[in-house]
């Protein structure tokens, strides 16, 4: 017990100046190489000094750096431009088109030649047929403005349907694991498989034809599965951060997790998908209306205006150009959108693009 | 002394995985009562966190079994339902990382703000607010109201633990889980952190269970400590009698091999040899091949040790056959050589 003493000594002399974390009086104390004294009285925040030096400290929230990472992709800023110029297009057609766009010319009734002559016109400035006219003497920049009307409010329909349910899917899949995971990913494995322009004929000859609702309906249910798998996916690797345990110690129910601390975490994915979802259905639904089982005449929609003018041939050539080029302008500039957004929502990406 | 607030028995805790099954936690026993600091010592992998947390149904994919009273109501046998309702409620944790622990899209004060919504549906979102506001202040965030709006990448790593603790104290849980609180921090934030930590707890009264291997802020907060080794309780007593005669082994090796500032001292003294592989034991005591008062006895070997009292003090449980044999050494005694004689 002799051996006890200047150990103890040491160590209530360490209990005034050494000792541990400020040490209490009366604690046992553990001398620790690598412990200090706190500096400053406790309180004292770190940032506070900066605030009251003056400098200022601006608070960016996510959004402001997506934001600002966002306007320097210029390609990306473009391509937001034309589409708010396609969707403002679009939501006032019948204020910007120059006629109906299912209005025939029937002019004088005594001048059949006279009706003819206005019939599959190329473009001109004659009464503003721009784009021309159709084989019915249409004009053809009305008839592309409501095709274009047509087609991205089934486009955005489709989108929007397709994101909620892919995710909800998705994230029911990826947050619960196990049996409900299996379930769920082997019946998105089963919409993968099948054959997806098949089932939209057979589909849309079964719910009728014609109607934008339906087909963005039929769409949707082929389009859900790509968010679902990309949701899944987020949402397995989400699952084990530690602000998820944190909000299940917290006592934070299920759906709350879900909805509130793992979605917004997953938004960039989701919102790029879904623009790419746009994209795709407008080019799907132009192949359906195209090959005729889309929309039907005299209602117009791109794909179903380039099946109606290629049978003209090259004679009318501006029956296919226009719509296709519009077809491809829209895609591309969703497209450039989507990967401005990528770039931008991507939160391990602090730096600013050069 | 009055009857524990928690009460756990026997508790195990098992993992399936491809290499046969874990044992992380093989039945251990603790109680804890009200109002005092609970320190639950060991290294990596001895299953500190595990034996604690399991308790709570926050370990996903484990096999538990055991009894843990709390309150009159066995933890193990409720309803997943009703222990979410008990957590964050009356039955609060703290995380390690306060880096990881918070939701990066969140505003700060929301999700404290949350924590205090989900565990009082009628109070408005206006008293949450007032509450959370409160709750940053005395835990000591500065400008709290201006605080309240920002994102965690706008905190530090002290501020935001300090939000954390926030976050846990939002309910005045009388059961407060504190999962190395300062492990991921530095050292100068760590002491401000202890001091945070010791404001919460008086502020909230809660039995709190600290669980670190960081014998300095055992030291420093715990009033009772549990050492635990492969998955076992090994020695259990209030913090004097631990600090000051350990009679296991396992902790005489733990506070010999930590790096002191008094006495010349060239080399840490490391406890020789690795933690052994939970899912193959060794037989008899788990500790015996590490041991350096085994010495190759054949009990040590052979014979699992209890957990039992040592000495006619105040309870003071050790899990080794010859506890005895370590009385009257200290821990610090055999380092190197303190100056005088």
């Amino acid at each position: 017990m002799t051996e006890h003493r200047p150990v103890d000594d040491v160590r209530s002399e360490d209990r005034d100046e050494v000792a541990l974390h400020g040490g209490t009086p009366g604690r046992p104390t553990v001398p620790l190489a690598l412990s200090q004294e706190p500096e400053g009285p406790i309180g004292t925040p770190d940032l506070a000094l900066a605030y009251e030096s003056g400098v200022e400290l601006k608070a960016r929230s996510q959004w402001a750096y997506a934001r600002m990472r966002f306007l320097r992709h210029r390609l990306a800023v473009v391509s937001l431009f034309v589409l708010i110029l396609v969707g403002l297009v679009a939501i006032f057609a019948p204020q910007i088109a120059p006629y109906g766009y299912d209005e025939i010319p029937l002019g004088d009734i005594n001048n059949p030649l006279a009706l003819i002559e206005s019939q599959n016109k190329g473009p001109t400035l004659n009464d503003w047929h721009l784009f021309g006219t159709d084989q019915l003497g249409r004009d053809y920049l009305s008839r592309v403005i409501y095709g274009v009307r047509t087609s991205l409010w089934v486009a955005l329909f489709v989108a929007v349907l397709s994101t909620a349910v892919g995710a909800l899917i998705g994230a029911v899949a990826g947050y619960f694991g196990g049996w409900v995971d299996n379930l769920l990913m082997r019946f998105t494995d089963l919409i993968l498989t099948l054959p997806g322009l098949a089932v939209l004929l057979t589909a849309s000859q079964f719910f009728g034809q014609g109607d934008p609702l339906k087909i963005g309906l039929i769409l949707a249910f082929l389009f859900w599965t790509s968010i679902a798998r990309i949701v899944r996916g987020l949402f397995l690797s989400l699952r084990e951060k530690e602000f998820i345990e944190a909000a299940k110690a917290s006592g934070a129910t299920d759906s709350r997790i879900i909805l509130r601390h793992m979605l917004p975490n997953a938004v960039g994915p989701i919102v790029v998908n879904a623009t790419l979802v746009v994209a795709g259905a407008i080019l799907v639904e132009a192949a359906l209306s195209f090959l005729g089982f889309g929309i039907q005449p005299p209602d117009a929609a791109l794909g179903k205006l380039i099946s109606d003018g290629q049978s003209e041939g090259f004679r009318s050539w501006w029956l296919v150009t226009f719509p296709g080029l519009v077809i491809a302008l829209i895609a591309l500039a969703i497209n450039f959108v989507g990967d401005g957004l990528r770039d931008a929502l991507d939160p391990t990406q602090r730096r600013m693009r050069a | 002394m009055p009857d524990p607030i928690l009460s756990v028995r026997d508790l195990k805790v098992d993992f399936r995985t491809e290499d046969g099954v874990v044992h992380a936690v093989a039945g251990v026993s603790y109680d804890l009562y009200p109002g005092e600091v609970l320190g639950i010592i060991g290294e990596s992998g001895s299953g500190k966190s595990v034996s604690v947390m399991s308790v709570l149904g926050l370990i996903p994919n484990a096999i538990v079994s055991g009894q843990a009273v709390f309150k009159g109501r066995d933890l193990l046998a409720m309803s997943s339902n009703d222990l979410r309702k008990l957590r964050g409620g009356e039955a609060a944790m703290i995380f390690q990382d306060p880096m990881t622990s918070l939701n990066p899209v969140l505003k700060i004060g929301d999700q404290i703000s949350e924590a205090v919504l989900t565990h009082n549906p009628d109070v408005s979102d206006d008293e949450a607010r007032a509450r959370t506001i409160a709750l940053l202040e005395l835990v000591g965030v500065p400008f709290a109201e201006r605080r309240y709006d920002q994102y965690p990448h706008e905190f530090s790593g002290g501020m935001r633990q300090r939000a954390m603790i926030a976050m846990a104290i939002a309910n005045s849980p009388s059961v407060l889980i504190a999962d190395e609180p300062t492990t991921a921090l530095d050292v100068t934030i760590q002491a401000q952190i202890v001091e945070v930590m010791k404001t919460a707890q008086r502020e909230t009264h809660a039995a709190t269970i600290l669980i670190t291997h960081d014998l300095g802020l055992i030291a420093e907060l715990a009033d009772r400590v549990v050492v635990m080794y492969a998955g076992s309780a090994v020695e259990v007593g209030d913090v004097y009698t631990i600090f000051d005669s350990p009679r296991h082994p396992y902790t005489v090796g733990l506070m010999n091999s930590l790096a002191r500032l008094e006495g010349d001292q060239e080399w840490l003294q490391p406890i020789p040899g690795q933690p052994p592989s939970l899912i193959n034991l060794p037989p008899g005591c788990p500790f015996h091949p590490r041991c350096t008062l085994s010495q190759g006895r054949a009990r040590c070997r052979t014979e699992m040790p209890p957990l039992r009292q040592v000495g006619e003090g105040p309870p003071h449980l050790s899990a080794c056959h010859f506890a005895e044999e370590l009385a009257g050494e200290t821990p610090y005694v055999n380092v190197g050589a303190p100056s005088s004689s």
